[in-house]
């Protein structure tokens, strides 16, 4: 038995190709399944926009999916935790030197590893004060999102958060075409620079709408 | 007017490999046309700095001085460059030199450029045409090909790229672009791409292509133009394919 799983993993994983394997999940789980969930939980926020009704029906919808701790945990603490290890591991392995090589991507290379850094900070806090809250019998919804946010501190992290995980995806997004071979010429990889530029400011405009709305 | 002009000089040296750098100036006159080296070697004609005390001359490395050979690269105000086309008219004064610390300090600005040469060894970065017989002429390459080839062969080895990567480090194991680039290169040749499974093989390993974190320093950098990042993108590619043809097994050799 233990053979055929030693068998399987080396089919997985090639002797000695661990950290290529671990890098590629990386970038992938970055985009999908992460990605994917921060698109779906900033257009859901946006409900808040259309007022505290409309906002905790979808909020409730969110909530009361079937499967939901199961759905959780595969789509979002399973991926998050990966990619935010591996992720502090990467980033402290760097020696930046944008300040001698001053050119665009290696300041989105410093930039990529900074708001990675401030984004996890952002989501275990955030993560505590909603799930975990929830989890102990509070109630997720409009009334909540307003007692955090009439804080000025507390408004001004989310909006910093939010802001740095956006970020954190639109150009992730962006080395993600790289590392998967998608983008491979100059040209292609210039276009996928504005494509991502327009991902970082659609979804901008979208988070910090939801932000305000609780306000 | 021009009798008086000098040229200064603050150098990063450094006894031994274990020993702590220092920084030691020097001023010597000027000369139309000079380069780093030129000046280095006047240094070494009378190695007296900017305070009388007599010193020993600086060493470094050089070999060709017309940049194809990668050797004499250092740091010259605190970019990675080859001294023997650093023209002292164009460098702002005083002029820095220190040596690629990416690498072990040999002594003052003599780096130890092996570990390039053994990522060379470690990707296969030849093509293996012995025999015990005559293997024949070989398939023939479309000139368009070997053009663009061209200019991926034109690596010196100088060791510019690691210097500016900022993903190799002591703290990484990554090879950095130069090797990943001559891969490309081998790949590409119509009978290196026989081999060429082994070669993505050999840079999916540890410390291999995935290391790349895309700050794209190396072909900012790159004396030589190299389109560096855009042969670790076709590498991201092709191993891309190659981890599905490994999982799932391929009627393809």
């Amino acid at each position: 038995m233990l053979n055929i799983i030693l068998k399987i993993q080396g089919g997985l994983i090639m002797a000695g190709n661990r950290e290529f394997f671990n890098r590629r999940l990386h970038s992938l789980l970055g985009v999908i399944p992460i990605g994917l969930f921060l698109v779906q939980h900033l257009v859901v926020n946006h409900f808040a926009t259309g007022g505290a009704e409309s906002f905790n029906k979808a909020a409730d919808f969110m909530g009361n999916l079937p499967f939901r701790i199961v759905l959780e945990t595969v789509v979002i603490y399973l991926p998050i935790l990966f990619h935010a290890i591996y992720g502090l591991y990467i980033a402290f392995t760097a020696k930046n030197n944008a300040g001698k090589y001053g050119y665009f991507r290696n300041w989105m290379f410093l930039l990529q590893r900074v708001s990675g850094v401030i984004t996890l900070i952002f989501i275990t806090w955030h993560v505590w004060q909603t799930r975990v809250a929830a989890a102990f019998g509070a109630h997720v919804n409009y009334d909540m999102m307003a007692d955090i946010f009439s804080s000025p501190f507390m408004l001004v992290f989310y909006l910093i958060g939010v802001i740095s995980t956006i970020f954190h995806f639109a150009n992730g997004l962006w080395s993600f075409l790289v590392s998967w071979g998608i983008t491979v010429s100059p040209r292609s990889q210039v276009i996928s620079t504005y494509f991502t530029i327009g991902v970082f400011i659609v979804l901008s405009i979208v988070g910090i709408r939801a932000i305000l709305a609780f306000v | 007017m021009s009798e008086n002009k000098t040229v200064k000089f603050i150098v990063t040296r450094q006894d031994s490999p274990d020993s702590a750098p220092y920084e030691e100036e020097f001023e010597l006159a000027y000369r139309p046309n000079m380069n780093v080296i030129s000046a280095l070697m006047e240094i070494r004609r009378n190695p007296v700095n900017t305070k009388g005390q007599a010193t020993t001359p600086i060493t470094w490395d050089s070999n060709c001085l017309e940049e194809v050979c990668g050797a004499c690269s250092m740091v010259i105000n605190g970019k990675p460059r080859q001294s023997c086309s650093a023209l002292v008219d164009q460098l702002e004064q005083p002029i820095r030199l220190e040596p690629m610390r990416t690498f072990p300090v040999v002594r003052d600005l003599q780096v130890d450029r092996s570990r390039m040469f053994d990522a060379l060894k470690k990707v296969k970065a030849w093509i293996p045409i012995d025999g015990t017989y005559d293997l024949g002429p070989g398939p023939r390459m479309p000139e368009k090909k070997r053009q663009w080839a061209y200019e991926l062969s034109k690596c010196m080895t100088c060791g510019v790229c690691l210097e500016a990567c900022p993903n190799v480090n002591s703290n990484s194991s990554f090879i950095g672009p130069q090797p990943l680039s001559q891969v490309r290169l081998f790949n590409a040749h119509p009978t290196g791409e026989m081999n060429r499974g082994e070669r993505l093989e050999a840079i999916m390993g540890d410390g291999g292509l995935a290391n790349c974190g895309n700050s794209q320093n190396c072909v900012q950098s790159c004396p030589k133009g190299i389109p560096l990042t855009t042969s670790i993108a076709a590498l991201n590619r092709d191993t891309t394919f190659q981890a599905f043809r490994n999982f799932f097994g391929s009627d393809n050799a």
